[in-house]
């Protein structure tokens, strides 16, 4: 298989993230009185890292069902922007289709952005098993938190770091492929604006709201700038 | 805790969340994409990935040294062996290998 060799090479990075933030999430779950079984569930069902970190408190204190979706909506709402770039490709990988969206992380998001097939593999599988071995990788580190956390002998307090840096490393990627800086730019301006004003709870939706807004309006200029360099 | 409501409570949570990802798949159907959409696909990845480290960023404070400087320094060290050496793999675990030996020491 070699679509799932591929995979587990772009994936490479994501496996320290996930496994890690899943043992994280495992453990967290078990001190809070949930089951093996519930957290195993969480990470098959739901498989959002913040999202499920976020709940364990509020199930706890036993929130409503409408607060619930409302936080989700709200920690969660950034996928939203994430399948406009997708649209095309997901519609035409059949039967993955509706694991490719469900399966849309940030870390998915970000490798699906910057993958480059070779030309002898079947790009839907490729993609396909990139997004099913992340998931294998927050599942893998849910069970190991859940079933062995407390015995962990090493103390991995910072591991979270490699979500960080995998992210920045596309961003250094992605300015040298991309000819127009302004998009980047204008992702860095809004988010830093929004979070000296609004602070980190509320700056993530009205940042991409704003930057969606600012390329729509700058779409000559940016355009007539990718394709010059293309040409 | 009573299982019934934990149960509701993850579906709710993961009907939610599917939604947020499969919003825009459902807004645009089957029907030939607006070229408008088409545009965004293209520019809007550079943008999100700098709002995404912003986000990972989100929780320093500049009221200490430990709020700021080892997330600080270990961008710059993933980022100059990035450039450096172009590996993402060897800028990845170097970066955070001094991010986690960082905020033990400052």
């Amino acid at each position: 298989m070699k679509e799932l060799r591929f995979a587990l090479k772009q994936t490479f990075p994501i496996f320290f993230t996930y496994v890690f933030l899943g043992i994280a999430f495992g453990v967290m779950m078990i001190e809070a009185g949930f089951s093996i079984l519930t957290a195993i569930l969480c990470s098959v069902f739901i498989y959002a890292g913040s999202m499920q970190i976020a709940m364990i408190p509020m199930l706890i204190s036993g929130s409503s069902f409408p607060l619930l979706a409302i936080m989700t909506l709200f920690i969660n709402g950034r996928h939203l922007f994430y399948g406009v770039g997708f649209i095309e490709k997901f519609r035409k990988s059949g039967w993955r289709y509706p694991y490719m969206v469900f399966a849309l992380t940030d870390e998915t998001y970000s490798i699906l952005c910057s993958v480059k097939h070779p030309t002898n593999i079947n790009e839907k599988n490729a993609d396909f098993f990139i997004a099913l071995t992340n998931q294998c990788y927050w599942i893998l580190g849910s069970l190991l938190g859940a079933v062995a956390g407390s015995f962990l002998p090493f103390d991995l307090s910072g591991i979270e770091f490699s979500a960080t840096a995998f992210f920045l490393v596309v961003v250094l990627n992605q300015l040298s492929q991309y000819k127009s800086k302004i998009p980047a730019l204008t992702g860095l301006i809004s988010a830093v604006v929004f979070l000296v004003v609004l602070g980190p709870e509320y700056f993530i939706i009205p940042t991409l709201t704003v930057t969606l807004i600012t390329l729509i309006i700058l779409r000559d200029v940016i355009s007539r700038k990718m394709e010059v360099a293309h040409g | 805790m009573d299982n019934t409501y934990v149960v509701i409570a993850i579906v709710i949570i993961a009907l939610v969340t599917f939604l947020t990802r499969s919003l825009p798949f459902i807004a645009f159907g089957k029907r030939p994409l607006p070229s408008w959409v088409t545009y965004l696909g293209k520019v809007l990845p550079p943008a999100i990935m700098v709002v995404l480290v912003c986000y990972c960023l989100k929780g320093i404070t500049f009221s200490t040294l430990h709020g700021f400087l080892p997330e600080i320094i270990a961008c710059l060290i993933t980022a100059g062996v990035h450039v450096y050496k172009k590996n993402m793999y060897l800028s990845i675990i170097i970066g955070t290998i001094c991010y986690m030996v960082l905020i033990k020491l400052i």
